[in-house]
């Protein structure tokens, strides 16, 4: 089966990325087809790569960016929520003539049409947060 | 593929960006041609007041945004009638003039005739 997962909520803050994290992987195990996870809302603040998690906890974006190596996975975070919350990779950080940049390798930014398209091609789209 | 994607609006228009995002989603939807409806229900009721005055807390007025579902050719709009009830609103409080009023029953049926479901 075809799944695609749509996380709306910050880590940390609540459990759902990481139960989003958790069902990725088990799908995944289970011999399923991740076709996309789309980051939107608060949850775009998965992709920073300038969180530093206590080290006694779960790191989740090392943990994103490992499952999406591993397996190839789209990570997709929504452009306009990614921007407004200070999540921006190089190219949109020249753009806006911004000092710096924090996108973390395995993510890439797109436009809501991408969660639409996911909807459309997946058989289930399971929602986070 | 065109698949039914309903949406499913349950937050009051201000105070959380989540109305206002899920607006931005059924609109992207809508142009990539997918068969689109729209519920809105609890507090999501809220949105369809008419004469909102967001101006006081500097937020874009979001009836005025739902008004472009019209142009997107969003027009399968539904609006649960237990949530009106609960809430002590009725149907000529709110904007549009093409609202289906469904109760509980026919709420679980529209669920069910789905695709996909888009809760915010």
């Amino acid at each position: 089966m075809i799944f695609s997962l749509a996380v709306y909520s910050a880590p940390y803050t609540s459990q759902a990325s990481y139960t989003a994290y958790q069902f990725a992987k088990a799908l995944l195990g289970q011999g399923h087809q991740l076709h996309r996870v789309f980051f939107y809302q608060d949850g775009v603040h998965n992709a920073t790569g300038l969180a530093v998690p206590p080290q006694d906890e779960f790191d989740l974006h090392i943990a994103w960016q490992t499952l999406a190596k591993t397996h190839n996975l789209d990570l997709v975070v929504c452009i306009a929520a990614a921007l407004k919350r200070g999540v921006i990779d190089a190219r949109e950080a020249k753009r806006y003539n911004k000092a710096s940049h924090n996108l973390t390798d395995g993510f890439s930014v797109s436009g809501l049409g991408q969660l639409i398209e996911a909807a459309a091609i997946s058989d289930r789209l399971i929602s986070f947060g | 593929m065109r698949k039914k994607i309903l949406f499913v609006s349950r937050r009051a228009p201000y105070g959380s960006s989540t109305a206002r995002d899920a607006i931005d989603v059924a609109l992207a939807a809508s142009v990539y041609d997918q068969d689109i409806g729209y519920l809105f229900m609890d507090d999501g009721i809220f949105q369809l007041l008419k004469s909102q005055q967001s101006q006081g807390i500097d937020q874009k007025n979001i009836s005025a945004t739902l008004g472009a579902f019209a142009l997107y050719d969003i027009e399968n709009i539904y609006v649960h009638e237990e949530s009106l009830k609960e809430r002590g609103i009725s149907i000529d409080e709110l904007i549009f003039d093409n609202l289906q009023v469904l109760n509980n029953k026919s709420v679980t049926m529209l669920l069910n005739e789905q695709d996909q479901l888009m809760s915010f």
